[in-house]
């Protein structure tokens, strides 16, 4: 066994220490982020139903981001989680199970934590298809029980919810008030534990075992046992979200456990970014006002754009996927054709992009080159010393 | 004294291609022993047994007299065995300094533990820094590994086996793909390693077996062919057969 | 209870129909497609469309329905999922999911949101009696249908150079490149085909199976664990897979209704726990 022959250098240690600690502290924008949402309990009054909306999708998103972005499980029935969490804590209300929503709460989480658990095992063996493929599966199985289960309420939902006030004192209001302070103080400190959890030395151990998982092995970590505790972790999260949807709605529909759910918060975390955390709430805050937008614009067609700016952003990334999507989705708005004619001319336009997407492509590097350039220079006026990079 | 890591009668099959063939291996405590052999003679499958990657046909594992044949790879590196890659097998999106340091903090247990932050343990920020500076790593241990040249990729390979302490190190073509230039610091790290680590070293390159091994294994399609100390190995004829046979072959 | 059985082999034989195309898919480009089922879907609708609103013969549009949806998925094949080949699963499923939003939307607009169904021809309704047994007329058409397309699918693969070809570019497609196999320009044109696959069967199936803007996300599970169970590597494989799923979920039903829905689900969920990579097939390289 090799002793240190000498102890590193003390500016070295120095410099190791001060890189390391920089990465978990909190930044201005992070702060600014809390801030806002803080300020929005006074500022936005008349929003916050859609804001405790935001704020438990943010939640849903930061599970997903758990795995997915930090541990590298690719999973399409997420939302097994966060429907059952909702069941649990509805039949808890409504039953008088247990009476005080934060307890409530704190067992649904619970009770998803060892759903979690338990299914875990199901996405450690095989490839990103398999998983994809039983993940989808275990949803699936989820959403007919509940179909048929009477204490689930079965296809109508799980009506007669009743909440009692939150630690006996402040009752849920029409306005939705307690319900938004509640969902967002619950995200708040489960974003801290989960903040804590990233950073930490088993935070690190994910983020190599998504990277390199013969190599994270090969140094002794016991993958599998990581990847079952972020599973399960992140099941948690996701059984505490819904139960909050159920809590702040006083109703659980069994749409919380349809695939589209699953493929919503993905799109979420496509929007904002995954392996930050903020992704998958910044992603959240996007989803639901321009899934709201176009629900106003075009009732019952929204699906369509949403799928269209899913294409668009697969074909050419987050940003320009975007905004290609916007342009298409704003042409078709203002000139107000019938809506089979927006749909032939969207499907051309992606056609036409589709065949030309090397010239597309190229288009938009030369802009993120340009961006890039001009950041450069804006920096570099503004800093003191030029820092050669 | 007993050999601190020893195959007896290992096989390994592929359907009907017999990869491993009957190789009963030992190797002595501090020992230089190298491994090796024509392209395909089944060097990285046995290294790849030994280390839990995959299960042998038949036949079993021994370090330091304890059966591992059937263990997890994992818990071979807890009980002191650990490897290089022939290609880098590293962290692309983490820094050298949170690589080693993930070594070290498995190591000493820590890995579980989700409550503290990364550094904000002393020990495993000198003993990582420690083999950063030993490995000419330090100026680069906050850059992307993604980012690095070859070589120092190369030389965070090795850094990041020996973080794991082991008694017995496994190295698969060291040298392999480093540039001319940077191949030095390779052999400097590779002869510089601790005298009580046994060290089991694959590799084509002649020079740096015979100056570093101190005992070699010849393995030709999945059998061990000679063995012996390098003079010996050197001299004999099958061995040269076999090499220069190749070298007409493939002429 | 032959009655179950040969509906459930009718229910399979579509399944396969259906799902073959996706199965090759993801076989030979290693690509997940999960809008396969709108294809079906488009088949359904335009049967419907030329049965119903132009008058053609049920038999006549089957044919139609096939080379319409065979073009569109030829061009969508080129314009669109050229593009994701290349990128990972998560990514693929993605954009296939964003399509069949697209698709579901689109035809929730253009047909309304109920169901529909095209009229078939008297000849086709009602039973025959088979030595005591009732056998559904149309379930017997799509046997026979289902039955000599799979005869001829599989003569294509085992007799004719295309079929090396494709066979060859999904064992290994970089060493069939390597022959000079053009793989893109098989893959284009089994897309394609199998496509039309798909928009035949839901055009046969829109009677047994309900045709409305919701089919390509009710059935996708369906085609995937055809074709997760079933493997890739082969024809037998997902042929196998779909009609244990056809028998076992038209049985389920019936004998247990509680619970028939899980049973494929539940199928599904073992199999892959205990062969990751499908019951038939050798590991999907990735």
């Amino acid at each position: 066994m090799s002793v240190m022959a000498n102890p590193p250098p003390k500016p070295l240690v120095a410099k190791a220490a001060a890189h390391l600690a920089s990465r978990a502290r909190w930044s201005p924008l992070e702060i600014a982020f809390w801030l806002a949402a803080l300020a929005s309990i006074f500022l936005l009054p008349s929003k916050h139903l859609i804001l405790t909306e935001i704020a438990i999708l943010g939640l849903f998103a930061v599970s997903l981001d758990l795995i997915l972005g930090y541990a590298g499980i690719v999973s399409l029935g997420h939302a097994a989680f966060f429907g059952f969490g909702a069941y649990v804590a509805g039949i808890l209300a409504k039953y008088g199970i247990i009476k005080e929503p934060i307890l409530a709460m704190l067992a649904s989480g619970v009770a998803a934590a060892a759903l979690g658990f338990v299914t875990s095992f199901l996405v450690l063996r095989g490839s990103d298809l398999t998983r994809l493929m039983v993940t989808l599966g275990v949803a699936l199985v989820l959403r007919e029980i509940a179909n048929r289960l009477e204490i689930t309420g079965g296809a109508d939902g799980l009506q007669g919810v009743e909440m009692q006030p939150i630690l006996g004192h402040f009752a849920f209001d029409i306005f939705g008030k307690t319900a938004y302070v509640y969902s967002l103080i619950v995200l708040f400190v489960l974003f801290l534990i989960a903040r804590r959890i990233v950073n930490s030395p088993f935070g690190l151990s994910l983020r190599s075992v998504k990277g390199n998982p013969l190599r994270a092995s090969a140094i002794g970590i016991h993958v599998n046992g990581r990847l079952v505790a972020v599973y399960t972790i992140a099941a948690a999260y996701a059984g505490v979200a819904g139960a909050l949807l159920t809590q702040s709605t006083q109703f659980a529909s069994l749409s919380v456990l349809d695939f589209e759910r699953s493929a919503d918060v993905m799109l979420m975390l496509i929007i904002g970014g995954t392996g930050y955390l903020y992704g998958g709430m910044i992603g959240a805050v996007l989803f639901k006002l321009v899934q709201d937008y176009l629900a106003n614009v075009n009732p019952q067609y929204w699906q369509f754009w949403l799928g269209l700016g899913l294409v668009m952003m697969i074909m050419f990334g987050r940003v320009y996927g975007a905004v290609i999507a916007t342009v298409i989705f704003a042409i078709c708005m203002t000139t107000n054709l019938p809506f089979m004619h927006q749909i032939l001319f969207t499907l051309v336009v992606v056609a036409v992009l589709g065949l030309a997407r090397p010239d597309v492509l190229k288009l938009t590097s030369a802009i993120t080159e340009r961006a890039v350039a001009v950041q450069k220079k804006l920096k570099a006026r503004f800093t003191r010393q030029p820092k050669g990079s | 004294m007993a050999p601190v890591l020893e195959t007896k009668g290992l096989v390994k099959q592929f359907g009907g291609i017999v990869a491993t063939n009957d190789v009963t291996l030992s190797v002595e405590k501090g020992a230089r022993h190298a491994l090796i052999g024509p392209n395909g003679a089944g060097k990285t499958t046995i290294i790849n047994m030994l280390t839990g990657v995959l299960r042998p046909t038949a036949g079993t594992i021994l370090l330091e007299g304890r059966d591992i044949t059937g263990m997890e790879p994992h818990k071979r590196v807890q009980l002191g065995i650990a490897r290089t890659f022939q290609i880098n097998q590293l962290f692309a999106d983490l820094t050298p300094l949170e690589t080693i340091g993930l070594a070290v903090s498995e190591r000493m247990e820590l890995g579980g533990q989700w409550w503290r932050l990364v550094g904000s343990k002393g020990i495993v920020i000198d003993e990582s820094v420690e083999i950063l500076d030993r490995f000419n790593l330090a100026d680069v241990m906050d850059e992307r590994t993604g980012n690095l040249p070859y070589g120092k990729q190369r030389l965070l390979e090795i850094a990041l086996a020996i973080a794991c302490r082991p008694h017995v190190l496994l190295l698969d073509e060291p040298a392999a793909g480093v540039p001319e230039a940077e191949r030095r610091g390779i052999l400097d790290a590779v002869a510089a390693l601790p005298s009580d680590v046994t060290v089991l070293l694959i590799e084509h390159d002649m020079d740096i077996v015979f100056s570093f091994a101190d005992r070699i294994s010849v393995l030709v399609n999945g059998t061990l062919f000679v063995e012996g100390p390098p003079e010996e190995v050197a001299q004999d004829p099958r061995v040269k057969a076999v090499y220069l046979g190749e070298e007409a072959h493939d002429a | 209870m032959l009655t179950i059985l040969f509906d459930g082999i009718a229910y399979g034989m579509l399944l396969f129909v259906v799902a073959c195309g996706l199965a090759v898919t993801l076989g030979l480009m290693n690509f997940v497609n999960l809008a396969h089922g709108a294809f079906a879907m488009a088949g359904g609708y335009i049967t419907v469309i030329l049965v119903n609103r132009a008058g053609l013969p049920f038999l006549a549009s089957l044919p139609l329905a096939f080379i319409f949806t065979a073009i569109v998925g030829a061009v969508f094949e080129r314009t669109l999922y050229v593009h994701v080949y290349a990128k990972s699963h998560l990514e693929q499923v993605l954009f296939t999911i964003g399509l069949v939003f697209m698709s579901v939307a689109a035809a929730d607009y253009a047909m309304g949101s109920s169901q529909v169904f095209a009229r078939t021809p008297p000849e086709l309704q009602g039973q025959i009696n088979f030595f005591g047994v009732g056998i559904g007329r149309y379930r017997l058409l799509i046997i026979l249908v289902c039955g000599l397309l799979t005869v001829a699918l599989q003569f294509a693969l085992a007799s004719t150079r295309f079929g090396s070809r494709l066979r060859a570019a999904v064992d290994d497609a970089r060493v069939a490149r390597g022959l000079g196999i053009n793989v893109n320009a098989v893959f284009a044109v089994t897309f394609a085909v199998g496509s039309g696959l798909a928009g035949l069967g839901g055009a046969l199936g829109a009677e047994i199976l309900g045709l409305d803007p919701h089919f390509p996300l009710k059935f996708m599970i369906y085609f995937l664990i055809v074709v997760t169970v079933g493997g890739t590597s082969s024809i037998t494989g997902p042929f196998i897979a779909s009609l244990l799923l056809g028998i076992g979920d038209v049985a389920g039903k019936y004998y247990v209704p509680q619970f028939g829905a899980f049973i494929i689900y539940i199928i599904m969920i073992v199999v892959l726990i205990w062969r990751p990579q499908g019951l038939f097939s050798r590991a999907i390289a990735k």
